[in-house]
């Protein structure tokens, strides 16, 4: 079992278990919003999602720090997976983002929520980082670029979000700040399990696109051996790290 | 630093004699100045409805002047010869920045009056030492992610999609601290000071990005 | 060198190459397009690392000391390296600045490969030829102990290659590597040849020793 594979079955298990419990406590636990009704609840969903993809992005960048620095492609890969679902859980997050702003405020997009703004402006960068990689052949020059990508891309993240945010004048209350937010205890309750299970999600999607990965860069490594070089034919062109 | 400005010697000296990259931005700009007269079918330019149309402008002509910037060392062999000397490799970071800086500086001496002329902001000229002061830091913002960009960009192969396709969205913070500065400045009874608090952001950005981009250029290089 | 190995993404463009050149020596590295003999020079000219194997110059471990190494090593590539807009004089002082070489030296260059007439003509309105005596001059602008050269006399007429000789030639003195497609000439003023077939050390002989099948099997 390669090391991506190990911990995988136990990571999915608790990962169900706890997105289960996430999802009861927001059908049966968590109260009914005053304001908004039910269709507030997409929050426990938003939120997480949104904190989960920027945290991939900024994990992604980690990996492009580790990679230049040790110059070992595995972390290049790394950084390829944890952009790849970051932005996959981005876009989910915007689009139920999309649908709490309908909610709530009638429009399906507001210019005067900065930390969706921002978001938005995050996510068309990184949505750069495929085209990028795909239109470098060589793959090594791929790798070390994307890195640099990964690592500018990374930091941008919190500047975005400061400089968006200064510009904007909120007329609606911030439900979250920076100190975890003006929650009721059953609300926090179950935004946090819904966290929890958003970020379990996460890394075990992650390490199940890893462990593929690996698994199909061992074959074509033994293929290659025992057939000989040229019997393998050469990856197409492709956006992703070999 | 003597190699930075050899190197931007040679750069200046080569777009005087093939005029490509300035030339463009300028009328680049004029044009631009045109189809937002025609887009927004006023008379004048009011405060930051003005401030966001001279920013934009600004904005999308560097792309012409960054899409360009490595190309000569790409297709004549630039980056070779610059790789073979025993010299700091940042010091191509900083000629190409300084490159773009003057580019920029050159396009506004241009780009403004006509501005003034074609969209009639108020109180251009009283408000003139502010705006200097504001993009004085707008341009080193443009300059380094441009020249970050263009760095990325020249080794790809969709070459100029790629570049303001990547460079946009990184500058939006910068275009948000410019066209704030700027909008109070270009109101009817403007008082001719920027607010602090952008300048503040877009020296910020600019030193955070300066600090990024010299830590990762060398690796843009190497091979 | 030795061992020394280059991959391109799944290609192998040099691989586990063990070769050794006495200062003061030549040797002429033969082989196909594509046999890597382009790789070989750019990796002693530190534009390229290698993947694995040890690599030096001038005791100079690679890619360490890459940087101490430039100044002792001038690459003729296959591209002139100078920009087309620029003239001759401009380009060479260019890289003089570039280099910390004093000015006298561009002219003095200039004067030994006859270009000083043209010397300020852009470029783009040199023939062949002539670009090609401007990048031998780019090349040795700061006397460099060793010239990495491909196929130098590419384009170059008797007259020229007289010219250019003193500065690349044997009589130069320096170490050279040179790659060329005329496996004759390069034999006839080599110390160590090199063979080289899809990356592989096809074989590294000394002149007397070489036999005309192994040059042809280069190419087969």
């Amino acid at each position: 079992m390669t090391t991506y594979a190990k911990g995988l079955k136990g990571l999915s298990l608790a990962t169900i278990v706890t997105i289960t419990v996430a999802l009861a406590l927001v059908f049966f636990y968590a109260p009914l919003d005053a304001d908004q009704g039910f269709i507030q609840k997409i929050f426990y969903i938003h939120v997480p999602l949104a904190i989960v993809s920027l945290c991939g992005f900024i994990l992604g960048g980690i990996f492009g720090i580790a990679h230049l620095r040790t110059g070992d492609r595995r972390y290049d890969m790394r950084s390829y997976v944890a952009i790849h679902m970051a932005l996959i859980f981005g876009v989910g997050g915007l689009i139920t983002g999309s649908i709490w702003a309908k909610a709530s405020w009638g429009h399906w997009w507001v210019w005067n929520e900065p930390t969706l703004v921002s978001f938005l402006i995050v996510l068309l960068l990184f949505a750069t980082y495929q085209p990028l990689r795909f239109s470098i052949e060589d793959p090594e020059r791929q790798a070390r670029y994307a890195s640099v990508f990964a690592i500018v891309a990374g930091a941008f993240v919190p500047l975005n979000f400061i400089a968006v945010r200064l510009a904007q004048q909120f007329v609606h209350p911030r439900v979250l700040t920076l100190t975890g937010g003006n929650l009721p205890g059953p609300m926090r309750l179950t935004f946090l399990v819904s966290l929890a299970g958003a970020a379990l999600l996460y890394a075990t999607l992650w390490k199940y696109e890893m462990a593929a990965k690996d698994a199909r860069m061992q074959l074509r490594r033994l293929r290659r051996s025992l057939v000989g070089e040229d019997a393998v034919a050469p990856l197409r062109r492709s956006a992703a790290p070999s | 630093m003597k190699t930075a400005i050899a190197i931007l010697r040679k750069d200046l000296l080569l777009e005087l004699r093939a005029l490509e990259t300035v030339p463009a931005m300028v009328l680049f700009s004029l044009v631009a100045f045109v189809i937002f007269h025609f887009a927004l079918d006023r008379a004048t330019l009011n405060g930051q409805l003005a401030a966001g149309v001279l920013t934009a402008t600004l904005l999308l002509a560097s792309m012409l002047a960054i899409n360009r910037l490595f190309v000569a060392e790409r297709e004549q062999g630039g980056f070779d010869a610059f790789l073979l000397a025993p010299v700091d490799r940042t010091a191509l970071l900083l000629a190409k920045a300084a490159a773009l800086y003057v580019y920029l500086v050159v396009l506004e001496v241009i780009a403004m009056p006509a501005f003034a002329v074609l969209l009639r902001p108020p109180s251009l000229g009283a408000s003139l030492p502010g705006l200097v002061a504001v993009l004085a830091l707008a341009n080193l913002a443009l300059s380094i992610v441009g020249t970050l960009v263009s760095a990325i960009a020249v080794q790809t192969r969709a070459r100029d999609l790629i570049g303001p396709v990547i460079g946009l969205p990184l500058l939006i913070p910068a275009l948000i601290g410019t066209a704030r500065a700027i909008g109070p400045l270009l109101n009817s009874h403007a008082s001719g000071a920027p607010p602090a608090k952008w300048l503040l952001i877009l020296a910020l950005y600019d030193v955070v990005f300066a600090l990024l981009a010299y830590a990762v250029f060398d690796f843009l290089l190497e091979d | 060198m030795r061992g020394v190995t280059r991959h391109f993404g799944e290609r192998t463009a040099l691989r586990e190459l063990s070769v050794r050149v006495e200062a003061g020596t030549t040797l002429a590295v033969l082989g196909r397009n594509g046999a890597g003999k382009s790789t070989l020079l750019r990796i002693l000219a530190t534009l390229l690392r290698p993947h694995a194997g040890d690599t030096a110059v001038f005791g100079e471990p690679l890619p360490r000391r890459a940087f101490a190494v430039r100044s002792k090593v001038g690459l003729l590539a296959h591209e002139p390296l100078l920009y087309r807009d620029l003239s001759g004089r401009e380009n060479l002082i260019y890289h003089a600045r570039l280099r910390r070489i004093e000015l006298a030296r561009v002219e003095e260059l200039l004067a030994a490969v006859g270009m000083q007439r043209r010397a300020d003509d852009p470029v783009r309105l040199l023939s062949r030829g002539m670009v090609q005596r401007l990048a031998v001059c780019r090349a040795v602008l700061h006397a460099p102990e060793l010239l990495l050269l491909d196929e130098p006399r590419a384009n170059l007429d008797p007259a020229a290659a007289q010219l250019v000789e003193p500065l690349i030639g044997r009589a130069s003195g320096r170490t050279r590597v040179i790659t060329s497609h005329d496996p004759q000439a390069a034999v006839s003023e080599a110390d160590l040849v090199l063979g080289l077939k899809d990356g592989h050390q096809e074989f590294l002989m000394r002149p007397v020793e070489l036999k005309q099948d192994a040059i042809n099997a280069l190419y087969a």
